[in-house]
């Protein structure tokens, strides 16, 4: 018995022994066999792209190879969005991941990733920095717009209008606790706060605009005494019964559900504007509206008939996708220019 | 000297200082047994929460979905698949390596100051953060040798990640191996190599077996670097390479945790659930190894 037990390990050992000794001769020819599986995806991507062109000049069904994503968590869901639509045509493998809009971009300027999620446009130092790597053909794509309505009940007639310092000052670490502590001309009544939980990009995105963009040298925290829901409807709820409620959400439920509540305009320097998709797409209703974008290559566009297909897939439908995960979808100008950016590609 | 017997009735009771130090005695096994409830319980109250919301997304379709936006649709078969080759190619990289590391630390080595250095940086690195290791990994295996986000780019990083760890567990396996084992060994007229493999390692493994699942598990529940190497987290196909790109479990459940919608927190219990029970039947597979090479 004891000898079968040490044969055994002795042969678990050796090839445990032999099984790394020929992985390790493999990784030493690392570079050859991935240079190669990229070459052979592009040759026979291309040949098929061409050989059978739908009515949008792209057979998806055709394209073949891998296409690496990564960047903003923002974006992540659209673009996770258009890639779980994009595997059921087609058999290219779209890769999603999300370190970050900076993180997303050092990836591509060195090249690791074809396309580059940002819930900002690209910075100069981050051209500069694709620059040095030869990457100069930058495409930016606009894909959606992510923004916050400040909400007051239908019967708050005081709270027209709140400047950016005067949001800050309500939701801030310690903030106030009667409107009367906001201005001192309205009600001194107790505020009922309401706000996205602490996971939601909404609740980030307030942060980084109001909490730390308003004062920046204070240790910025959000105030933690309201009520804090993952769910848009128990935040409208709560607003809509409570006269002295004050709170935000994501401007794509406003549009949707939102209209039996007010709207609090923002003034952040130049005058009050009302959140609107036009206000938010001509950049004035600031802080409280973003661009989000996906960047890729022109070479890549015109070399790579998986990009080109996936970047196409992801312009014809994201104007259906973007609303299913809780954005403001381009109107339709500003879509159609998007779709020229990737026209301009197609066979 | 007439000894005056206690009655049928004494009994012995301590008073003064005594009856203090025995009263702390009483109350120190209180205390203690308190101090070992306390990871008990947390860790039993957090498996209740984790299997009140993730237990009714169990099922079969969970297990064969990939990830999808729908919290209803999506499912770990990407990474249940990403996890299993970043786990076993991880395992086949620790074990000899850390085995012949451990060998070498307590059967060969001259008593030198090189190995004083060997020794001090193992017990160093066994205690770097994880995320150092995704940055080592990012710069060595992803750019520097070129292997891109890839599985074998995953499991090297995950490998130097546990290697400390298993090494010093191997080392501890391997001195509790009885010197007269060796002795008589070598009397015997066995070469060094010889009495190391026939009667130290068979000895120590029972040790070394344990180490190596321990890591392990830690390996498994790995995130930070594995995001750090550029591991994705939306995959739709099924990993057949090591040069594929990957993502694992504990990856999916933190991007189902930072979803704002209730039904992917579910989801995330769900993983962990899933998480939980891999790491256990490592742990259970690790054991019953044990009893049979102990035997």
């Amino acid at each position: 018995m004891a000898l079968g037990i040490k044969f055994g390990w002795r042969t678990a050992a050796g090839i445990g022994l032999a099984a790394s000794a020929m992985l390790l001769s493999v990784a030493c020819g690392s570079d050859d066999s991935t240079s190669t599986a990229t070459a052979t995806a592009t040759g026979s991507g291309g040949a098929t792209a061409t050989a059978a062109p739908t009515e949008a000049g792209l057979d998806y069904a055709a394209l073949t190879g891998t296409i690496r994503i990564d960047g903003s968590s923002t974006v992540f869901p659209i673009s996770e969005a258009v890639a779980e639509e994009f595997s059921k045509v087609s058999k290219v493998r779209a890769n999603v991941g999300f370190s970050g809009t900076g993180g997303g971009f050092e990836k591509f300027c060195r090249g690791e990733t074809e396309i580059s999620d940002a819930s900002r446009p690209i910075k100069d130092s981050e051209r500069e920095a694709c620059k040095a790597n030869g990457i100069t053909d930058i495409v930016e794509i606009q894909v959606a717009i992510d923004a916050l309505t400040v909400m007051v009940n239908p019967q708050n007639d005081w709270a027209a209008c709140m400047t950016t310092k005067e949001v800050h000052d309500a939701f801030k670490g310690g903030g106030a606790t009667k409107w009367s502590d906001i201005r001192p001309e309205w009600p001194n009544e107790n505020i009922k706060f309401y706000y996205p939980g602490t996971d939601s990009g909404t609740f980030d995105y307030f942060v980084e605009a109001i909490i730390a963009g308003v004062n920046k040298d204070e240790k910025a925290t959000h105030r933690g005494d309201g009520t804090a829901s993952e769910d848009d409807n128990i935040l409208a709820q709560g607003i809509e019964n409570d006269r002295y409620a004050l709170g935000y959400f994501g401007f794509a439920y406003y549009l949707e559900a939102g209209q039996k509540l007010s709207a609090v305009a923002i003034d952040a320097g130049k005058g009050c504007v009302e959140p609107s998709f036009d206000a938010a797409l001509d950049g004035t209703y600031v802080p409280l509206a973003r661009p989000l974008f996906i960047y890729t290559r022109e070479s890549l566009l015109a070399e790579k008939p998986e990009v080109l297909g996936f970047v196409n897939f992801y312009v014809e439908n994201m104007q259906t996708l973007v609303p299913d995960v809780g954005y403001v979808t381009l109107p339709e100008a500003l879509y159609q220019a998007q779709v020229a950016k990737v026209a301009a590609f197609l066979p | 000297m007439a000894v005056s017997l206690p009655d049928e009735n004494f009994t012995l009771q301590a008073t003064g200082r005594v009856a203090r130090r025995q009263a702390v005695s009483r109350a120190s096994k209180w205390v203690l047994l308190g101090a070992s409830m306390i990871g008990v319980v947390v860790l039993f109250a957090l498996m209740v929460d984790t299997i009140v919301v993730g237990w009714s997304r169990i099922s079969w379709s969970f297990f064969t979905s990939y990830p999808s936006r729908f919290a209803d649709q999506a499912g770990l078969r990407s990474s249940f698949i990403g996890s299993i080759w970043i786990l076993s190619l991880t395992i086949v990289f620790v074990v000899p390596i850390a085995i012949a590391t451990a060998i070498w630390i307590e059967e060969f080595a001259p008593k030198t100051r090189l190995l004083e250095f060997v020794k001090l940086n193992l017990a160093n690195l066994a205690g770097v953060p994880s995320i150092i290791y995704g940055v080592l990994g990012l710069a060595v295996f992803v750019r520097l040798f070129g292997w891109g986000s890839s599985i074998l780019a995953g499991s090297f990083t995950l490998f130097l990640m546990i290697l400390p760890m298993t090494v010093i567990a191997s080392q501890e396996a391997i001195r509790q191996v009885p010197p007269s084992l060796r002795q008589g060994s070598l009397a015997l007229g066995a070469t060094e190599w010889q009495t190391v493999w026939y009667h130290v390692l068979p000895g120590a493994l029972p040790g070394i077996i344990t180490g190596v699942i321990l890591a392990l598990a830690r390996a498994a529940g790995e995130t930070a670097a594995l995001i750090m190497i550029g591991a994705f987290t939306f995959i739709a196909f099924d990993n057949t390479s090591i040069w594929d790109s990957f993502t694992t479990m504990p990856i999916q459940v933190y991007n189902w945790t930072v979803r704002p919608q209730e039904a992917f927190r579910q989801n995330a219990a769900a993983g962990i659930l899933v998480l939980m029970t891999v790491v256990l039947t490592f742990n259970i597979a690790a054991a019953a190894l044990r009893e049979r090479f102990r035997n």
